[in-house]
């Protein structure tokens, strides 16, 4: 057998589980490693410049592509900056692998120079972790690390690396089959249930589907646009769930929630069946959870049985892979007589819904000023709705989420449970390496660019041609819309105008910088923008005080909406 | 939402390190509250039981089950309370013993099938095993008598037959 040591190990694991591109910064702990990668042609090493950057990248680089992200950092502060971005994609389920370098074991729990508890830290925000404590364990760790990440309710995994072990060696074999005892996904919905679930489809009037992310990992995308149109069934999607259902289909009913459309709250709220597919009941989507989906049954299909029944009360509960379920559903359905008439008798109630959407469509008002959704709707237009979108978090993600029409998945990402701003910017980075070819943009506020803002240098470096597009405010603004809503417009702290020159300052990086300050320079800057083959800023002066409408209260039912 | 009852479930679990964390943890992170809690190898070194007594409506009840299965350390869950089982516990008591109680004492630790483990001048150490309501029913006798220190261990329980 051949001896390899800890770092080659982990280089061969790398290659074995078919990593083409790392996410890293090094230091002291991972010096090995980083030796061994030296030499490792197979593998695109991007250096970011600070190891938040690396992980929202991984993470970006998974949802674009729907492959686990990996990245490496170094042990104590390198591991702890790590935090932010692996709570981040745990809470939108985003497979990502996370190398940490650790003291070496002997000084383990010592308080060592660069020591930080990173298992420890990280345990309520992984969806596991690994300290490898004996050089034997490492290529089945770093297996089985690859195998929780991206099997079941994908999430976050990391691998903590005590330098030791990074040069300690060991005979190597890598096991080609993962057998943890406690640790049995299932893929395959119940049939009774599956048929419980077509009965209440079956007899229901207006129904609703509500789609979530699990629709965009589990790949079903196909089978849910089968289901909706076999019925005329109306399908609605959270954040989450954008680009799993196509916007411009005619079932579409956008996205629902706190800033939903006005139509599809409204449709949940009268509905008699919400078939929840993927999704989890966040209180952004909820609103007043006893409120919610008052008049209807519920069917909820979910991969993580801890989902279900959490928040609200379910009819039928379906655990398994909601691709895997709605095939089942598609092909009883099949066999089903009398589905024309379902077909027609759901017609009315689209009829209801387009009344609905008639009186109360996405809105602004236009001005001398730059209006933020009009940028959004013009990055629509002019990438014809095939760039990938990355948001930042506040209300460009909300306008970005509501005027750029996702007709595919894996193009829209966001942080959607933890709301993290600078999430965009790096994700954007790693979903660019993972499509070289095509346009992606980070629709970002001027607060949060800046929060990883030094990325720039990364885009640039590694020729990663990213577009940002800020919608500049001069403010925190969903901050700011908040206070003048909830807080008698007194802005305690969101006034952002002290910033720096965003034109400059990705000048300085090396980026172009590009800036429009009226409504009719922003078609030109964003044609140039996209004509270059840089990295590019584009500083948009918008309006200041516009506000993300429609709104439901913190804590109010969905159908109390606040409106234009 | 129901009537809140108390659980005893019973997990086995690898026996690693940190797997003690990550159950704690949970229970912690999500509000659910720990009565008791016993851990202890099985006859499989690589397996260790908890028992966990805990306290809740169905509804969370259903989610601490379904959340302790969703540890990837954690092999099986089972809730006794829905079943036939047994659950003892022992506690260790240090209990005065003057002149003038010092029968009675051991009269108690009689009826209750106890045992005296240390005898000191002024103490005796009493262990003694049972359910709940032995335990208690032990305690409250020797509670005038002075008791000065309890240990317990926390329940341990079993599903009867099968
Ligand atoms: C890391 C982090 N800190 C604080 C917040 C709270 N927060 C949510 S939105 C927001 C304002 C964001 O401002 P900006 O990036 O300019 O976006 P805008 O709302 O103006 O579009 C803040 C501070 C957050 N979501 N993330
Ligand atoms: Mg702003």
């Amino acid at each position: 057998m051949m001896k390899k040591n800890g770092a080659q190990i982990l280089v061969e694991g790398l290659k074995r589980e078919g990593v083409k591109v790392i996410f890293g910064f090094p230091g002291g702990a991972v010096l090995n490693i980083y030796d061994e990668l030296f030499d490792a042609t197979f593998l695109r090493h991007i250096l970011v410049r600070h190891e938040q950057g690396a992980v929202h990248a991984a993470d970006g680089y998974a949802r674009a592509s729907g492959k686990p992200g990996v990245c490496l950092v170094t042990s104590g502060p390198g591991a702890t900056n790590t935090v932010t971005g692996v709570a981040t994609a745990y809470m939108d389920s985003i497979p990502i692998v996370v190398f940490t370098g650790q003291v070496p074991t002997a000084l383990v729990g010592n308080d060592a120079f660069q020591e930080a508890d990173i298992v420890g830290i990280t345990r309520p925000c992984t969806k596991y972790n690994f300290l490898v404590k004996d050089i034997k364990d490492l290529a089945r760790t770093i297996k089985e690390a690859f195998y929780i990440a991206t099997t079941g309710r994908p999430g976050p995994v990391l691998i903590d690396l005590p330098k030791d072990i990074t040069s300690n060696t060991t005979d190597f074999s890598y096991p080609n089959k993962v057998a943890i005892r406690g640790y049995n996904p299932v893929y395959e919905g119940h049939p009774g249930q599956i048929k419980k679930a077509l009965q209440l489809i079956l007899d229901s009037t207006r129904p609703v589907i509500y789609s979530g992310g699990g629709i965009i990992s589990s790949s079903a995308f196909r089978e849910l646009k089968a289901l909706a149109e076999k019925l005329n069934i109306p399908v609605t999607t959270t954040l989450m769930g954008l680009g799993g259902f196509p916007s411009n289909h005619r079932l579409s009913l956008g996205m629902l929630g706190m800033h939903g459309t006005y139509w599809a709250n409204m449709a949940v709220t009268e509905c008699d069946l919400l078939i929840a597919i993927g999704a989890r009941f966040d209180d952004r989507v909820t609103g007043k959870v006893d409120e919610f989906a008052p008049r209807a049954r519920t069917i909820h299909i979910d991969i993580d049985p801890t989902s279900i029944s959490k928040n609200v009360r379910v009819d039928i509960p379906i655990v398994g892979d909601a691709k895997s379920i709605l095939k089942g559903l598609i092909t009883y359905l099949g066999k089903q007589k009398g589905l024309e008439k379902i077909k027609v008798s759901n017609k009315k109630w689209l009829s209801q819904i387009e009344k609905w959407k008639r009186t109360h469509p996405l809105n602004y008002k236009k001005g001398k000023e730059i209006k933020p959704q009009y940028v959004v709707e013009k990055l629509y237009e002019l990438t014809k709705g095939e760039a990938i979108i990355s948001t930042e978090v506040g209300q460009n993600q909300m306008w970005a989420s509501q005027f750029y029409r996702f007709d595919k998945p894996r193009t829209f990402l966001s942080s959607g449970g933890l709301g993290t701003m600078g999430y965009g910017f790096p994700a954007a980075i790693g979903a660019q390496a993972a499509f070289p070819k095509k346009t992606v943009i980070d629709i970002a506020g001027d607060g949060s660019i800046q929060m990883n803002i030094q990325e720039l240098t990364t885009a640039v470096q590694h020729n990663l041609p990213v577009k940002i597009a800020i919608l500049n405010n001069r403010y925190l603004g969903m901050v700011r819309q908040w206070q003048e809503l909830f807080y008698r417009k007194r802005y305690s702290h969101s006034n952002i105008e002290m910033a720096p020159d965003f034109v400059k300052l990705a000048e300085a990086y090396g980026a172009l910088g590009l800036r429009a300050e009226r409504p009719e320079e922003v078609v030109p800057i964003i044609r140039e923008a996209l004509r270059s083959n840089k990295p590019v800023l584009m500083d948009f002066i918008v309006s200041r005080e516009e506000g993300v409408y429609p709104m439901v209260p913190a804590g109010a039912p969905i159908d109390k909406m606040l409106l234009v | 939402m129901g009537e809140i009852l108390r659980h005893t479930i019973s997990i086995l679990v690898e026996n690693k390190f940190g797997v003690l964390a990550r159950v704690a943890g949970l229970f912690s992170a999500r509000g659910f509250n720990i009565e008791s809690l016993a851990v202890a190898e099985t006859m499989d070194p690589t397996v260790s039981r908890m028992t966990i007594i805990t306290l809740g409506n169905q509804q969370i009840i259903e989610q601490i089950t379904k959340q302790l299965n969703k540890l990837v350390d954690v092999i099986k869950v089972s809730n006794l309370s829905g079943e036939n089982f047994i659950d003892r516990e022992m506690v260790l008591v240090k209990v005065a013993a003057q002149e003038s109680t010092r029968a009675e004492v051991l009269r108690i630790v009689d009826i209750f099938r106890g045992k005296v483990v240390d005898v000191s001048p002024g103490s005796y150490v009493i262990e003694v095993t049972g359910d709940e309501e032995k335990i208690e029913a032990i305690l409250g006798l020797l509670q005038p008598l002075g008791i000065r220190e309890v240990v317990r261990t926390g329940k341990v329980a079993m599903a009867r037959g099968q």
